[in-house]
């Protein structure tokens, strides 16, 4: 029967069956949770009534409409993305609690405190969450806004498309946070491997959430995959060659390479498994002659270069900060290069080291593992790149430099464990294990998520005009690498003991439950880790009046970034800088030939505001939620609204304004009047 | 922030600016949209074998039908290069011609193409019958859904050509547009081998 509102009262929940039945369940049922939110939604906007009144209300819904939600300037977009990131993270952080409660009481009296089946949803969203919302959304904001400016370009190659990439992350985003209301999230692990992932075994709505959310935002990824790498190939300032580029705007070509031979792999596989599950078709199924296997190499084909994709930026970021903290040019530059662009290479031929255990054979499994042990070569020459760069050097130890000496204490175990997990027979033993687990987290918080916090607070002041607290920073960081290490140092000794990962219960007599104990203390000290750090931000804007940025450069900066003022005027550069050298800031500033001649100015064009990228965004999230409840007329109309919308922006011809020189200068001198005062 | 007259010289220099970036852009999102054609080739290549006892490639592709509408996408590239050629030219009447001699062949592969679709659907070989009709259905199928966007694409595109004549804008996006339509041919000569030479030869 053609039902126009598909399964979406039809469905009644999947009832799965549970083995031991917890006491209570600590998350809600959905209808809580929407209420919640409703009633969370009224009480704001009844306070924001009481005190500020409706004019205030509709001036600032306005403001924020015109300055920000419609904005096509990287560094305003940059700021959505952290600040989308950055709340995400909570909700991964959340999930990331219950699990460590769940498996430190599942022996208790309590028998944990959630059912296998929301134990299951609960890490895959972790996963999903942490990969693609909290890692992908800070590594796209720290890029929007830092890459441009170090470029010394005013804006990326198409603001527009980066608009539309943000609201397509964003779409992607609040489809996920729907499942929480309506429906369920998958149960099927991050990756969500079929055949347990078809709809024999998923007949829910949980993995189409999953593949919608994926699909929705990883098309921004790529698109911004795209834009980043043409940005960096066509618009650096004059005379900065490839190799004169700053070592950070390195790392974001590379890490956009893989983006864009990685990212169209998601795409198809996604698109396929989604074939099956709604056409009935037979890519991943196990019988009629589908190949579940050709889905776990098709996914882990987009997979690696994934944790590539966000480690190298960050890489990028330690290579900035060590060098500007140590006051000394960056070790081995072009050995720096190299390494990246080797890494980059070796990503792409390494998929299968994480099914080894697939059968594939002795020879193919040895190459596999040797590919993956040569990734550890370039990864070292950066390492010691950093400590050669900070040997003799008068080293600032302030909070970014803290976050560096975590990660490499953290990194750098977690990359030992990676050198054991590529030897196959190891692998045989701990594959599936919380080994494995404690090894990808050692590197992804170690690497990723330690290093996005280092550029956030180094380029802080640059965005805000003021610094972060200091002595905040650095108890943070501490916090988080004493945390990291309690929290999964048990968990490399539960792998060897035979702990599989995703376990919501176990025998009591094994004796795991201290060591689980352990792990969940260690998630308190990070949970402090992250409160101070919310706490940091708090202080700091108390007390901004105290680390005013009023030079533009706080940290005596070596890169172009810090030529302009903080926060720097939405053109960047009223005049686009000449590059001759590597470090074209430090050099200009410690030259003896003393101030520049007067600055000549033109007129520039820059790009308008559009709502077009909102606009696609919305009706993106219009079609995900309809498809995943298979509302065939609103998927149609959510298409054709995206179809239509592109167009119209596409065809028109008034697109940008310009700044006349002389406009120019007078904004440039009360700019500066501002920013001094 | 006034919308002043853009200088000459500007304007000029923006034009070219934009132009390398956005050519250059566009090859790489067809790169990219090349990958995506990696991963379904190789699944199709993965699974073409797997008929789960229905019949084989060689058994259900009718070779002259097959080479009739590759010929109609290949003159198809051929006629849109003859549309730029007059573009460049600054002879409207005719590229819209060309653009319209274009779409009708473009418009007829996939009208062959959709016809040979429920051919087999009919035949009791639709794409939920074994995995190698289901990754046939989708790879054929995405670039059938490439030649659509095209078409859609190319009627913007002829729209404004006859309100707004040849515009600097337009030049542009009327080369992007027959860069896709090239790419969507180098495409189908993939899988023209691939799938159904390749298939009918049972290599």
């Amino acid at each position: 029967m053609w039902n126009l509102l598909g399964r979406f009262f039809a469905h009644g929940g999947a009832h799965h069956e549970t083995l031991v039945e917890p006491k209570f369940d600590i998350l809600p049922p959905p209808f809580v949770l929407g209420l919640t939110a409703v009633v969370g939604g009224l009480l704001i906007f009844g306070a924001l009534m009481y005190f500020k009144g409706w004019q205030w209300i509709k001036k600032t819904a306005i403001y924020i409409w015109k300055e920000w939600l419609t904005s096509l300037d990287p560094k305003k977009i940059g700021i959505m993305y952290i600040i989308v990131a950055a709340l995400m993270g909570l909700r991964g952080l959340a999930d990331a609690i219950f699990m460590r409660a769940q498996q430190a009481l599942a022996t208790t009296d309590l028998n944990g405190v959630m059912t296998s089946e929301h134990f299951q949803q609960v890490f895959t969203a972790h996963g999903t969450i942490m990969i693609f919302f909290l890692a992908m959304g800070l590594m796209f904001g720290i890029i929007n806004l830092v890459l441009p400016m170090q470029l010394g370009a005013r804006d990326v190659a198409f603001p527009f498309m980066n608009s539309v990439s943000f609201w397509l992350f964003t779409a992607g985003m609040i489809l996920m946070n729907l499942s929480l209301v309506f429906g369920e999230f998958a149960a099927t692990g991050w990756l969500a491997y079929p055949p347990l992932s078809g709809i024999e075994y998923s007949p829910g709505v949980g993995v189409d959430y999953w593949i919608w959310t994926l699909q929705i935002s990883g098309i921004g990824s790529l698109l911004s995959g795209i834009n980043f790498f043409v940005t960096i190939l066509k618009m650096r300032a004059p005379g900065m060659s490839l190799m004169k580029m700053p070592i950070f705007a390195w790392s974001v070509l590379c890490s956009m390479v893989l983006v864009m031979f990685a990212f169209p792999i998601l795409t198809a596989t996604l698109a396929m498994l989604s074939l099956d599950r709604l056409f009935g078709m037979h890519f991943f199924t196990s019988d009629f002659g589908g190949d579940p296997m050709m889905y776990i190499n098709l996914i882990w084909a987009w997979g690696h270069p994934e944790v590539y994709i966000l480690v190298l930026p960050a890489f990028g970021i330690f290579s900035e900060i060590v060098p500007v903290f140590s006051r000394k040019r960056l070790f081995g530059y072009t050995s720096m290069v190299f390494a990246l662009v080797a890494i980059t290479f070796l990503s792409y031929i390494v998929w299968l080291h994480h099914f080894f255990t697939m059968g594939a054979g002795g020879d193919v499994n040895a190459f596999f593992g040797i590919a993956t042990m040569a990734i550890a070569v370039p990864t070292g020459v950066k390492i010691f790149n950093w400590l050669f760069t900070m040997y003799r050097g008068r080293i600032k130890f302030a909070s970014p430099m803290w976050w560096f000496m975590a990660f490499v204490l953290v990194f750098t175990m977690g990359g030992a464990t990676g050198v054991m997990l590529a030897v196959p027979a190891i692998d045989f033993q701990v594959h599936n294990s919380l080994f494995l687990v404690a090894h990808f987290h050692n590197t992804i918080i170690g690497g990723v998520v330690f290093g996005f916090m280092a550029g956030i607070t180094y380029w802080f002041p640059k965005f805000a005009g003021f610094k972060l607290n200091d002595t905040l920073g650095k108890i943070a960081a501490s916090l988080w690498a004493i945390g990291f290490v309690v929290a999964f140092g048990p968990l490399y000794i539960l792998g060897l003991m035979g702990a599989t990962r995703r376990l919501d219960h176990y025998d009591p007599s094994l004796g795991w439950q201290w060591l689980f104990a352990v792990a969940a203390v260690g998630v308190v000290i990070i949970i402090t880790g992250v409160l101070t750090q919310v706490l940091q931000i708090i202080v700091s804007i108390i007390q901004r009046k105290k680390n005013l940025d009023t030079t533009g450069d706080p940290w005596d900066g070596r890169t172009l970034e810090w030529s302009t003022t903080s926060p720097p005027p939405h053109y960047n550069f009223a005049v686009t800088p000449v590059v001759d050298r590597i470090d074209p800031f430090w050099h200009q500033k410690h030259s003896h030939k003393k101030e520049a001649e007067k600055p000549k100015y033109v007129d520039i064009l820059m790009p308008k505001n559009s709502a077009a990228g909102i606009i696609i965004g919305g009706f993106a999230l219009l079609s995900g939620f309809a498809i995943v409840w298979k509302i065939w007329p609103l998927v149609i109309i959510g298409l054709v609204g995206a179809i239509v919308t592109l167009i119209i922006r596409a065809t028109s011809d008034d697109t940008e304004y310009v700044i006349t020189a002389d406009e120019l200068k007078r904004m440039e001198a009360a700019h500066l009047k501002g920013s001094a005062a | 922030m006034s919308e002043l007259k853009i200088a000459p010289a500007l304007e000029a220099e923006h034009q070219t600016h934009t132009y390398h970036k956005t050519y250059f852009g566009f090859w790489t999102y067809l790169m990219t949209d090349l990958v995506l054609f990696a991963a379904l080739f190789a699944t199709y290549a993965v699974l073409r074998d797997n008929t789960w006892g229905g019949p084989t490639a060689g058994e259900i592709f009718s070779m002259p039908f097959v080479l009739t509408e590759t010929m109609l996408l290949l003159t198809s590239s051929f006629t849109v290069g003859l549309a730029m050629l007059a573009i460049r030219s600054g002879k409207r009447a005719l590229a819209l011609s060309w653009f319209i001699i274009t779409f009708l062949l473009g418009a007829g592969f996939l009208g062959m193409e959709l016809y040979e679709f429920n051919k087999l659907v009919h035949e009791g070989l639709a794409w939920h019958a074994n995995a190698f009709m289901s990754s046939f259905f989708t790879l054929v199928g995405t670039h059938g859904a490439h030649i659509a966007v095209g078409l859609l694409w190319m009627i913007v595109m002829m729209v404004r050509l006859a309100q707004k004549g040849i515009t600097p804008n337009d030049v542009r996006r009327l080369t992007l547009l027959g860069l896709f339509w090239h790419f969507l041919d180098i495409v189908w000569i993939f899988i023209f081998t691939f799938v159904y030479l390749m298939g009918a030869a049972n290599v």
